[in-house]
């Protein structure tokens, strides 16, 4: 397959009279892993809104998958392969993890693949996933008594539910220590080994290196760098927006 | 193989539909052979109120337990119900001088009823796809303003709509007889009855269904029920249409069965508080939560009315809701619902530490 499998052209996003995004461009590789870094307020997140239907961009164009985007709500994005995880997770609270699997099962994942599944495939389904992000153990569990870095494996593993093409992680890893660090990194490798293209945005600049095989750096709401790792970070502009001159 | 609504979701135990459904019939058809074997008419008129609040509290949770949206706009919904059976019966009088009308006029009261609580159903359902396409948008306490000001904005529309007697109030003709125990108000009874059936049938269908799930991943988190592909407009539409719909549909025999309908009465505050207070006594996750909770409250003041003081029935609801609030905030079924989850989880937790 040729061609991007997301292509973001001169996206724009104006809150008021704040410019959070100023003619941002992107495109991503099918089976790609891309890093999206930046500093606190620099648009990453409104940049993964816009993308996603949250937000409405004010002016730009997103195509995913040979379909345009513009105008379309976010179910409806999830139902085209396109899946999100949450900065700070946003679990159904009053669902056990195998039901919080259960809801894109019953909808995005029928959706795309044009039948519902039964009670036993959905049970089989959301408890292979968990077996994958290591939760099995707890899938009676509610998310109240989940701690920090299992919340983040159960949005990695809902987002999965969907069978998505792309998988937006949005600082999947914030606050957690160097070891669940790995084990959340660990768990993206084969996510993507296994053919879903994943934008990672992090601030953890170790876990955005040794994960991305491109790195895209947005400062207040424009995009300043997009290149291999090693060079992004040799950037001048780029060492200048982080470090201050 | 076309999948069905139920297959999808169903994960919870207990008895299968029909099962259900026979199982509610036959206690609804023993509740009405208890009353005919008391025989005293004002059990009827009594237990009518409570019914009629099962309906509203089990309605208003469709919206507000299984979705998260707060209604306070409960009355005007019921008062809908109320005023299509007021023009309706006005509209039949008004064509009396035609043929039509006097055809129309021989329908027995006892035929007309069920139909009218149809139409209402109808009324009150297109009202609540109305008032949630305008208001949806508006989320947490501003969609409750929201309905509360539709409340006021329609209290006032029929209090200056002289068809329906505007302030003055209308009167609705009730047959004096009825071969029925319990008589006219025995067959209000017998309707309302039906009709809880009715409610409760329509609820545990949606828990159980891939509808259900949705309405609960909105409840718990909009945007991520979005992101999960839940069509989340939609679904709250539909919540909103069955929800005034049912309640629509409870408000429809009360011109019959007070015989006097007057703005204040059908859009009474007690209908609204009654509707929230109920499942949130009851538990809001499932009908069960509701209906107890309508009949816990119902029959509470029923009591109260007789043997206190009619005026200290919203007293005694704001009390309990108090109560309530502090010791069980999730209700009587959550309450268990929790203890239950806590016994799991401790001897999940106490197998797991023999295991290591």
């Amino acid at each position: 397959m040729t061609g991007p499998l997301l292509r973001a052209a001169n996206i724009t996003k104006r809150f008021g009279g704040f410019t959070a995004l100023n003619d941002v461009s992107l495109d991503v590789a099918p089976g790609e892993r891309l890093g999206l870094i930046g500093p606190n307020g620099s648009g990453k997140s409104t940049l993964v809104n816009c993308l996603i239907g949250t937000l409405i961009n004010d002016a730009g164009r997103v195509t995913f998958d040979g379909h345009v985007l513009d105008g379309l709500l976010p179910h409806k994005r999830a139902y085209l392969g396109l899946a999100r995880s949450f900065q700070l997770p946003r679990p159904f609270g009053s669902m056990s993890v195998t039901d919080n699997m259960r809801i894109p099962l019953l909808y995005t994942a029928a959706v795309r693949a044009g039948h519902r599944r039964t009670e036993a495939e959905i049970r089989a389904r959301a408890d292979e996933l968990l077996t994958l992000v290591g939760l099995a153990a707890k899938a009676h569990a509610r998310p109240v008594d989940l701690t920090q870095v299992d919340m983040r494996k159960l949005e990695l593993a809902r987002a999965m539910a969907a069978d998505p093409k792309l998988l937006i992680a949005d600082e999947a890893m914030a606050g957690l220590s160097n070891a669940e660090v790995d084990d959340i990194l660990k768990l993206l490798m084969t996510l993507n080994s296994r053919g879903i293209t994943i934008i990672l945005i992090e601030h953890i600049m170790k876990a955005v290196m040794s994960f991305s095989q491109r790195i895209v750096v947005l400062v207040s709401g424009a995009k300043i760098a997009d290149g291999l790792p090693a060079d992004v970070i040799r950037n001048d502009d780029v060492v200048r927006a982080y470090l201050g001159q | 193989m076309t999948p069905t609504l139920t297959q999808s979701g169903s994960s919870q135990p207990g008895p299968g539909m029909a099962a259900f459904t026979g199982l509610a019939l036959a206690a609804a058809a023993a509740l009405f052979g208890l009353l005919a074997y008391i025989g005293n008419d004002y059990l009827y008129f009594a237990s009518y109120v409570v019914l009629q609040f099962v309906v509203l509290a089990i309605a208003w949770n469709i919206l507000g337990g299984y979705c998260g949206y707060v209604n306070f706009g409960s009355a005007a919904f019921f008062a809908i119900g109320a005023y299509t059976t007021v023009s309706a019966s006005n509209i039949i009088t008004e064509m009396s001088h035609s043929t039509a009308g006097q055809l129309l006029g021989l329908v027995p009261t006892g035929v007309l009823l069920p139909l009218l609580m149809i139409a209402a159903g109808i009324v009150a359902g297109l009202v609540g796809l109305g008032m949630g396409y305008l208001t949806l948008r508006l989320r947490g306490v501003f969609f409750s303003i929201a309905t509360l000001a539709l409340s006021v904005v329609l209290q006032t529309l029929v209090i200056n709509w002289d068809f329906v007697g505007g302030s003055r109030g209308a009167y609705v003709i009730r047959p004096n007889e009825f071969p029925l125990p319990g008589g006219f108000v025995g067959y209000l009874f017998v309707l309302m009855l039906l009709l809880v059936v009715g409610a409760i049938l329509i609820a545990r269908t949606i828990e159980r269904s891939r509808l259900g799930y949705g309405f609960a991943a909105i409840r718990d988190d909009e945007m991520a029920a979005e992101a999960s592909g839940v069509p989340t407009l939609r679904l709250k539409l539909i919540a909103t249409t069955l929800s005034g719909g049912l309640m629509g549909m409870a408000g429809a025999p009360f011109p019959y069965y007070i015989g006097y309908l007057e703005p204040a009465s059908a859009f009474g505050l007690s209908y609204a508080v009654n509707a929230i207070a109920m499942p949130m006594v009851g538990g809001t996750h499932s009908w069960v939560g509701p209906f107890a909770g309508a009949i816990i409250l119902g029959t509470f003041q029923q009591v109260a009315t007789v043997t206190i003081s009619s005026v200290l029935n919203l007293l005694i609801v704001g009390l309990l809701l108090i109560f309530f609030v502090i010791v069980a905030p999730n209700g009587i079924t959550g309450f268990f619902r929790d203890l239950r989850y806590r016994r799991a989880q401790a001897k999940a937790d106490v197998a797991k530490g023999a295991a290591s």
